[in-house]
């Protein structure tokens, strides 16, 4: 992008007035159907090319593009949605400077506006404003005509914002970086601080009245000099540098003020300092997908009194839980402008295509927490549907005879699966096989490998898998039928049989595989064990490469993958069944 | 040599050209960045102020009440404690069935008042679910009516139910035929748009016949993978023809294709469907007849959710309890509860321009996918909507979460087992403390032993054996005795010597002896501090062995009961009630609490979240707390208990104590008059059988007892 040289646009000024669709949602001014023409499933989103606007008179629309906004515009010039084609866009947006409202020429700005070529009203144009409104009424709403577009806003309330379409985002702050933290620490003398500059004078009031009781809160404001960055106790006059005071508390407040949108929100989750929101009728920026709970206080205005009381409740493990959901959020969505304007992007891209998008736990849970048992349902599973017993086998035919002789006793086996791992011999016929009353079902494997245990065949229609060695036959059918018995009661399990152990050993600092009689197990082998179909899937689709070539080339410990497996996804230890011999 | 100085010449200038390449490119980029950082940000730092909030002190009770949020429309001062209000019922209208039902579950929570001045939220006992003018629940002159209301106030604190609004032909979404003013609504099929943020609850809607309490489960009860349903997609339901609504539902024909994907849709409906009817119904009709609704929405892995003439529809909660994923197709519609509610993980959007799309949109979901979205169907039906006590509770947590003060759920909490209506917030605010956390903070544990017969006590009582054997335990932190008869304590010396790192407290349970109550056993008493609690009765004969392995297993199943005695309940078909058996049988549902750890959450469920009339059956019969306790815990986790493996011919006999109340024949029919007074008062029966109990890993294997962890066990008992 070349920001000098612009062309020059002359626009004649005509007053329009300011006509915003309040009742815009997306499934009606967002036109649908230009989406989709790229072939993939992927909004597709076009710059306007800069221009410099100038009226009548020669006087520009803003002075210069600003830095943030060339910043924008640059995200989106790299993020995966950019298209170049305005013909296969679904998105458009216009590359006008409109982050803050009293830099515009208003008039000015809808006549462009409308001027431009794809604009037909705003529909799918997409807006980026972090100041709307200018003194002395300051309106949470840009008042420049902008038809149906969207908003990506950071001075939204609660009536200017619109549900389901426009995207609140967080008000830049590019003091943010300095206040960064690397790590969580708690050197954090101060409790709560209020470091915004004038606030009101019944909040500055109420936090007055507090401070005779609780010596852990700090009340700043600016000093004699109009600096950003210092801040003056407001009694003592003590100076504080800012935003490095927002490391030393825990809490940082963030009040309402003429505007809604206020930089330290930002500040504070940099500098990892819990924010307590006192602004009501706010928009927290993408509350839309974020969850705030887990990340900040909300303390309504009238309630301003309760906030130690509120603030000293809270237990040390939440203040930690907040502060790593501080970090995480601000890490992941708030840190720069290029991670607004992706998670703006991305927004958008879930509405079109909401089979694809993202839910709850993808956007809020940090990635220690992100993983959840496969099988969360608490239930039982069913008896009737019984259970597929899968037999891996080479060539040992009489002793797999037996077996299957053996598992047709048990009543609630469903079906025999033999899995044929010989290339060089077929399987026996299957008039051969011993004549029982449940199908026995054959599959002959293209190579022998070990991984083919635990390959999803489609033959296995039921939830519960027994995987059981050819050589296996000394397990009653009543053993086999209890077993089954308890896998329902835990069937996000391996529940069987033979078990082993692991066991640190500090001479060789390294994990020992153990066989003897131990007190405890790890791991239940899968040469005669019940567990979900579901884990067959997930050993064939997710298991390591390296785990599951080892496996093929060894020819061994493919049970021990398996438990790793299983234990890895649900946190949880296998089932031992005991056998009575 | 000319070679080499030519060659030299040419390596020269390559690395001059790369230099100037690469070198230039750091130029030109260099340059670039200090383009950018020539710019002026967006924002002057230095003349940034707060500045003074407009309007703050006069707290605008807007003209406007679609304009009504929380902080505009609602008196917070009258919600020191969050407590609800039912008007008493006005004789000249009757509400209706469902609404009879709300007001009733509103009557016997937690949360009722009879005091209007003490509410936090009013409820008006006038029916206002169906304003549909043309239906036969409508209620005519309702504006006077309530005007007529003492503690109207022009709708503040009030909060309003209501399931159908508008009627033909466009069907109205705010058309409610009486100015609900301030008042909170909770409204089925409610837009996006019209809902008022964080203020209206956006309700489901449910049928006549939806049940009070308890209601039924989900229909899931496998979790095959994948699922290989014999319809992909279906749809079942009428066709309007004409008008708001129609249009939808009149393309549905297009996505048909008998094979995997069923829509069929019939006009045959109203009074005078004939002379409405278009082209394609009659042969829509055959089509419709032809399959089975029920049968669909069991053998489907979709279930198309269209708007009706309103937004929301009962299919929408018939698809969810069958396990059939919704897709809904319903532009607009603010799904229920989900200010709270993640739909994302249980249903999927389609849009309605985009029908056409819909079977390939399906069909590109992956199997992980389906099975993560069926499950949740079940989750939250269970937890949120399978019966009105559970859709006005979750509506009542919801406001209640808004009021200033109060601790609030986390979304993590209301999208996850066992959900929000269970997990009390003021219990903690850190997940670990909850029993049912991924990965809860247990540590010791500590004894509650319930002393209720206070026998005379010699040093070789049992109590002071018991005392001295949970004393040798290498897990316990802490000893509480509640003293819960006439007779005295004895003195801290009489009791048995413990290591100094155990604590021994003794509660007396009430300050009127004569009285002693029994739900004094699971009160939540202060010095209970760790997460483990193992509920013991002053006579119950146990080895030190066999409290560590119980402990160990509960530390492995800290949601569960897991103790010694069990027992069982089953259904008598001659008396068509529950009984109460403990034979010994192949199965169990009941852990008796005189041998059993259990999560202390639990304490704080039954004393403050179970219903006033289960505290009440419990006291008059001093006798079923146990069973309360297992139906609490298996309400709360859908599983059974876990019954651990105890020393042989131990005899779950009293000691010599006469007045055991265990001797006595009555005690044996309370107990079965109790487990059917409980299944009522949930609603549905909560208990769930096991068949397995779980013993120490080399219990009774072929080798030496030297090796074996928990020797005391294998030992016969005395």
């Amino acid at each position: 992008m070349n920001i000098k040289n612009l062309p020059l646009v002359q626009i004649r000024n005509h007053r329009v007035s300011h006509t915003l669709n309040s009742s815009c949602s997306h499934w009606d001014c967002f036109n649908i159907y230009r989406c989709g023409r790229t072939g993939h499933d992927r909004i597709a989103v076009y710059i306007y090319p800069l221009k410099k606007y100038v009226d009548a008179n020669n006087v520009p629309l803003t002075e210069t593009i600003s830095r943030e906004f060339y910043m924008i515009l640059e995200s989106i010039l790299k993020s995966k949605y950019y298209t170049a084609n305005p013909y296969e866009a679904c998105l458009f947006v216009p590359s006008l400077d409109m982050l803050n409202q009293e830099r515009l020429q208003l008039n000015l700005t809808s006549s462009v506006l409308s001027s431009l070529p794809y604009w037909s009203n705003g529909q799918n144009h997409l807006i980026f404003n972090m100041l709307s409104g200018s003194a002395p009424f300051y309106s949470s709403m840009l008042e420049a005509n902008i038809g149906e577009a969207l908003i990506a806003g950071a001075d939204f309330n609660t009536y200017s914002y619109r549900v389901s379409y426009d995207i609140p985002i967080p008000m830049y702050s590019s003091f943010a970086h300095k206040a960064e933290v690397k790590k969580i620490h708690n050197r954090r003398p101060w409790l709560v601080t209020s470091s915004q500059i004038s606030i009101d004078s019944y909040f500055l009031d109420e936090l007055q009245e507090l401070q005779t009781q609780y010596a852990d809160l700090l009340i700043l404001d600016s000093c004699q000099s109009n600096n950003y960055s210092k801040r003056c106790e407001v009694e003592t006059q003590q100076l504080f540098l800012y935003p490095d005071i927002l490391q030393k508390s825990i809490f940082c407040t963030v009040f309402r003020g003429e505007r809604m949108a206020q930089l330290v929100l930002l500040e504070a989750m940099a500098a990892n300092c819990i924010p307590i929101i006192i602004m009501d009728g706010h928009v927290m920026p993408f509350s839309n997908i974020l969850d705030w709970q887990r990340a900040a206080i909300f303390i309504m205005e009238d309630y301003l009194h309760t906030l130690m009381d509120v603030v000293k409740q809270i237990s040390q493990d939440r203040i930690q839980e907040m502060q790593k959901q501080v970090k995480f959020l601000y890490d992941s969505y708030f840190s720069s402008i290029n991670s607004i304007v992706t998670v703006t992007l991305d927004i958008i891209q879930d509405r079109v295509y909401p089979q694809w998008g993202k839910n709850y736990d993808d956007w809020n849970l940090r990635p220690e927490e992100r993983q959840k048992n496969p099988l969360f349902l608490p239930i039982t599973a069913s008896r009737s549907q019984g259970f597929t017993a899968l037999i891996l086998t080479y060539d040992r035919v009489e002793s797999l005879f037996n077996l299957v002789r053996n598992l047709a006793k048990v009543p609630s086996l469903s079906k025999v699966l033999v899995v044929w791992n010989n290339q060089k011999k077929s399987p026996p016929l299957a008039s051969s096989f011993p004549k029982i009353s449940k199908p026995i079902k054959v599959i002959q494997t293209k190579a022998n490998k070990l991984s083919n245990r635990f390959y999803p065949y489609e033959e296995i229609q039921t939830e519960a898998i027994l995987s059981i060695d050819d050589d296996i036959i000394m397990l009653t059918s009543d053993e086999l039928e209890f077993g089954f018995e308890v896998w329902r009661e835990f069937p996000d399990r391996i529940v069987g049989f033979p078990s082993r152990t692991h066991i640190w050993d500090n001479a060789t600092l390294s994990w020992k595989y153990e066989s003897e009689w131990t007190n405890e197990i790890s791991m239940v082998l899968t040469g005669a064990a019940f567990y979900h179909k579901y884990y067959n899937y997930l050993y064939t689709t997710s298991m390591p490469s390296e785990i599951k070539d080892w496996v093929d080339e060894k020819m061994n410990c493919e049970d021990i993958a398996m438990n790793f497996l299983v234990s890895n996804v649900t946190k949880k230890p296998p089932i031992k069944v005991k056998v009575h011999c | 040599m000319q070679a080499k100085k030519r060659y030299l010449l040419v390596f020269v200038s390559c690395a001059f050209l790369a230099y100037c390449y690469f070198g230039g490119f750091r130029l030109k980029s260099k340059d670039k960045n200090s383009e950018i950082d020539s710019l002026p940000s967006y924002l002057d730092f230095h003349s940034m102020r707060t500045g003074s909030v407009s309007k703050h002190k006069e707290k605008s009770i807007s003209e406007n009440t679609h304009l009504c949020r929380m902080e505009t429309c609602f008196d917070f001062t009258r919600c020191k404690a969050f407590k609800v209000y039912v008007y008493p019922p006005d004789e000249n209208v009757v509400p209706g069935e469902s609404y009879q039902k709300l007001l009733s579950v509103l009557e016997e929570s937690r949360y009722y008042t009879n005091d209007p001045t003490q509410a936090c939220l009013l409820v008006l006992s006038l029916d206002t679910l169906d304003r549909d003018r043309l239906s036969t629940d409508y209620v005519r002159n309702l504006q006077l009516r309530i005007q007529k209301l003492p503690y109207w106030n022009k709708g503040i604190n009030h909060l309003i139910f209501n399931l159908y609004s508008g009627t033909w032909p466009d069907y109205a979404e705010n058309r409610l035929e009486f100015d609900p003013g301030m008042a909170i609504l909770a409204k089925a099929s409610m837009s996006s748009t019209n809902i008022r943020p964080n203020f209206d609850i956006s309700l489901p809607l449910f049928h006549k016949k939806h049940p009070e309490k308890g209601g039924e489960s989900g229909s899931v009860v496998s979790n095959n993978f994948p699922l290989n349903k014999k319809y992909l997609l279906a749809f079942k339901g009428k066709r309007y023809v004409h008008g708001i609504g129609s249009e939808t539902r009149n393309a549905l024909f297009h996505l048909h294709n008998e094979h995997d994907i069923v829509m069929v849709t019939t006009c045959r409906h109203g009074k005078n469907w004939k002379e409405m009817k278009d082209e394609r119904c009659d042969f829509d009709n055959k089509e419709y007849d032809r399959y089975d609704y029920e049968v669909l929405l069991q053998n489907s892995t979709f279930c198309l959710v269209p708007r009706g003439r309103r937004l929301g529809s009962y299919r929408f909660l018939e698809a969810l309890q069958a396990g059939c994923i919704p897709v809904l197709l319903s532009n607009g519609w603010e799904l229920p509860f989900s200010e709270v509610i993640d739909w994302n993980k249980a249903v999927l959007w389609a849009d309605e321009r985009l029908l056409l799309q819909v079977p390939n949109m399906v069909r590109s979901i992956p199997p992980t996918k389906i099975l993560e979205l069926r499950q949740q169907t079940q989750s939250l039906w269970d937890r949120y909507f399978s019966s009105i006590e559970k859709i006005v509770f979750t509506t009542l947590e919801i406001i209640k979460g808004r009021l200033p003060m109060q601790l609030q759920r986390s979304g993590v909490v209301w999208n996850n087992w066992p959900g929000a209506l269970l997990t009390l917030p003021q219990f903690s605010d850190s997940a670990v403390d909850f029993p049912f956390s991924p990965s809860p903070r247990l540590g010791k544990f500590t004894a509650v032993i319930y002393c209720q017969l206070g026998t005379n006590l010699v040093p070789s009582s049992s109590l002071y054996r018991l005392v001295s054997n949970i004393g040798r335990s290498k897990y316990v932190e802490q000893i509480v005795v509640v003293w819960s008869n006439d007779k005295r304590p004895p003195v801290k010396s009489r009791w048995p010597l413990l290591s100094p790192d155990i604590k021994l407290t003794i509660v007396q349970s009430s300050n009127d002896p004569s009285k002693p109550t029994i739900s004094q056993r699971f009160y939540p008493h202060q010095s209970i501090k760790t997460a483990g609690v193992f509920s013991l009765d002053e006579d119950t004969v146990i080895t030190t062995d066999e409290v560590d392995f119980a402990y160990k297993v509960w530390l492995e199943f800290p949601d569960r009961i897991v103790g010694y005695p069990a027992r069982s309940h089953f259904w008598d078909d001659a008396k068509a009630s529950w009984g109460y058996t403990s034979k010994w049988t192949n199965e169990y549902s009941i852990i008796l609490t005189s041998a059993a750890f259990y999560h202390r959450y639990y304490n704080v469920l039954y004393t403050e979240w179970l219903s006033p009339l289960l505290h009440k059956t419990v006291e008059q019969s001093q006798n079923c707390e146990d069973i309360l306790m297992n139906f609490l815990v298996s309400h709360v986790t859908r599983r059974p208990p876990i019954k651990v493996t105890q020393r042989k011919q131990y005899k779950e006999q009293p000691s010599t104590g006469s007045r055991s109340p265990w001797n006595d024949p009555d005690h044996f029919i309370q107990r079965q008059t109790c487990l059917n007074t409980f299944a009522a008062v949930f609603g549905y029966m909560p208990l769930l059988r096991s068949n397995l109990r779980l013993d120490p890993i080399l219990f009774k294997d072929p080798v030496s007892n030297l090796r074996k962890k928990y020797r005391q066990i294998e030992l016969v008992g005395s």
